[in-house]
């Protein structure tokens, strides 16, 4: 097919990379609280799709779906808190098997939530940036995914310096490394952590703001985008972004090409069996030098 | 030992007894056996093994798709009777339905042992949340994988045989129901005694501490797949005749139903005490009675109230029932305990 139909290889590699990108953001942000926090977030798929629905409904009220992306972190942010105030503050210490099953109780909490606030429909907010034609009409690109794409770089440089330039960054920065000496160097590790918290779901926001415009959204999609997210950064490694980057925008390429091959039915399962090959990959990569992954 | 013997004795008359005196109740007596044999096999793995696991339920799902197959397709060719949907064309008699069952069941239990043994040394090699998340893939991955197969139902589901008609009797909820009291009872079984011997052992030191337990010289690998295998035996039994309990199977919302069934069995084993032998058990029982009535009372919060459940099972109470009853009444379990420190340890609380 590659050589057969070359138009439909550069429409799937320009359609993988332009959706890589945003995988690439929530990646980011699962990187994030991983490395600060040593927690893995099953219900960051659901921070995703909620962000969404905060775009969809501005949408929905007349006001265009683009400032969704400014509103919908800075609502997210404290949803972010409120959800480390409440449950994620319990597990941080504790076995990482208690946080995955209580991240994914909050994951389907959050779902059926949404299912009652928002229906059950597959839902879109239509941003009408029109489409462009690239090569004699045979690639076609919507703005609104080249828009969501140039969104998401903004947000990941901002992110970028600010975590290396501002008090806050370079706190969070100390606790990853080490939080206990963060907190005898007088950090409030309690707070960088509601504060990574709040990031990363602020980064969900924007990601899930930027897919309500391109994409569809629906309460169930969540599971997905989480496992989308540990799979770019398993792949780079934590703190590694250009790596999350590349990885985002590969993950991207090849589902779109497992859309095109083995139909789209197929999609979302060749997704997870992608993972389930990485991480036995990486397991018989690692077992040969005697380590494994911990 | 009497007290023992005397208690099983109790249970075994009360299971026999129960579709007679609660006839109400005979299908969800079911599905309770078959929770407690999924509670259990789970706690072989992510109990006594410290490998905790979503995908168990993938073994639960093949198991049901392969047994409804294998049933079916026994007698008749598949394709069609999936496209014939709900309109039965094709009619199984007793014997073909009963023949079919037992050879289904066969399938059922030894096809999923098979694939975990084959998967299990690519897998098992992954350790902690790689692990975790890994299972969680494999077993979403199947359900959606298997909602693309034409031959068994796709995306419209697959339909089981009906229970048929013998002689005039109404038997179908007699049948299930003591079909998944064995397999319980088996279930209970084969784990008791492997628990008693050094099996159990290794698993615990696996679960413990797996680099000097392998520096002790147990190979850990072997030993890490023989536990997965036999807890895919029983999940592959136990879907099987769910698979037939249910009558009607579909790719993600009854076989590899993740979100629900593949999270119970997590949660019922957590809430009854990981690593014991009748933690599940009475986790199970427990988690059925409450799940019941929250699916009565709280139609449509269910959901809702299962995300708040997990939360706060997982916070609050992580050791479980038996874990709890351990720390007040540490001489039930053969514990000595000294009562200068135990005073000592509740003036520091």
């Amino acid at each position: 097919m590659v050589f057969q139909y070359p138009m439909i290889t550069v429409q799937a590699c320009l359609d993988g990379i332009l959706l890589g990108i945003l995988f690439a953001l929530i990646a980011y942000g699962m990187a994030l609280q991983w490395g600060v926090m040593n927690i893995i977030n099953i219900a960051q798929g659901d921070l995703v799709i909620l962000g969404g629905y905060i775009a969809y409904f501005m949408y929905l009220y007349g006001i265009h779906p683009a400032w969704g992306v400014i509103v919908s972190p800075i609502i997210m942010y404290f949803v972010g808190v409120g959800i480390y105030k409440l449950v994620i503050n319990k597990v941080v210490d504790r076995d990482l098997f208690i946080s995955i099953l209580a991240t994914f109780g909050i994951s389907i909490l959050f779902m059926q939530l949404m299912n009652f606030a928002f229906g059950a429909d597959v839902v879109l907010a239509n941003s009408g940036y029109g489409t462009t034609f690239l090569f004699d009409n045979a690639v076609v690109l919507p703005n609104s995914k080249i828009f969501s794409a140039f969104v998401s770089i903004v947000f990941a440089i901002c992110l970028v310096i600010y975590m290396k330039k501002s008090k806050l960054g370079r706190a969070i920065r100390a606790t990853a490394q080490n939080a206990r000496a963060a907190k005898i160097l007088g950090v409030d590790t309690e707070k960088v952590y509601a504060a990574t918290f709040g990031l990363n779901a602020a980064l969900c926001g924007v990601a899930g703001a930027l897919i309500s415009i391109t994409f569809t959204i629906h309460p169930y999609m969540g599971l997905p985008y989480t496992i989308r997210s540990f799979m770019i950064v398993i792949v780079a490694g934590l703190g590694n972004l250009p790596g999350v980057a590349m990885s985002g925008m590969g993950l991207g390429v090849f589902e779109e090409f497992a859309d095109y091959i083995l139909g789209t039915e197929f999609r979302i399962g060749s997704v997870f069996l992608l993972l389930v090959l990485i991480l036995v990959y990486r397991r018989f990569k690692l077992s040969r030098k005697r380590e494994y992954l911990k | 030992m009497n007290k023992n013997v005397l208690l099983y004795a109790v249970i075994i008359i009360f299971g026999l007894a129960a579709p007679f005196v609660f006839p109400a109740f005979k299908v969800q007596l079911s599905i309770l056996c078959v929770l407690i044999v999924l509670a259990t096999t789970w706690n072989i793995q992510g109990g006594e093994m410290g490998y905790n696991t979503f995908g168990n339920i993938l073994f639960y799902g093949l198991g049901m798709y392969l047994c409804a197959s294998v049933q079916v397709g026994m007698f008749f060719p598949l394709a069609e009777w999936t496209e014939s949907g709900g309109e039965k064309t094709f009619v199984h008699t007793p014997t073909q339905f009963f023949q079919g069952m037992a050879a289904g069941l066969v399938v059922a239990a030894v096809v999923p042992t098979i694939v975990a043994g084959l998967i299990g040394y690519a897998i098992l090699g992954l350790r902690g949340h790689y692990f975790a998340i890994c299972t969680l893939g494999l077993g979403v991955a199947a359900g959606e994988i298997s909602g693309g197969i034409e031959i068994i139902g796709a995306g419209q589901g697959f339909t089981t045989p009906p229970f048929p008609n013998v002689g005039g009797l109404e038997a179908r909820g007699e049948f299930f129901y003591f079909l998944s009291f064995g397999a319980l009872v088996l279930t209970f079984m084969a784990v008791r005694a492997i628990y008693s011997t050094r099996f159990r052992l290794i698993l615990n030191a696996i679960r413990d501490n797996e680099d000097k337990a392998e520096a002790m010289g147990i190979e850990t690998m072997k030993y890490k797949i023989i536990g997965w295998m036999v807890s895919a035996f029983f999940c592959g039994l136990a879907g099987g005749i769910m698979g037939g309990l249910v009558g009607y199977i579909d790719s993600t919302d009854v076989a590899f139903d993740g979100r629900e069934m593949g999270v119970f069995m997590v949660l019922m084993a957590i809430l009854g005490g990981k690593g014991t032998l009748w933690g599940p058990v009475i986790g199970a029982t427990v988690f059925h009675i409450f799940k019941e009535g929250f699916w009565t009372f709280f139609l449509g919060w269910q959901y809702v109230a299962l995300g708040v459940l997990i939360v706060v099972i997982v916070i609050y109470f992580p050791e479980g029932i038996m874990g709890w009853l351990r720390e007040k009444y540490p001489e039930r379990f053969g514990e000595v305990v000294d009562e200068a420190d135990r005073k000592a340890q509740v003036e520091l609380k």
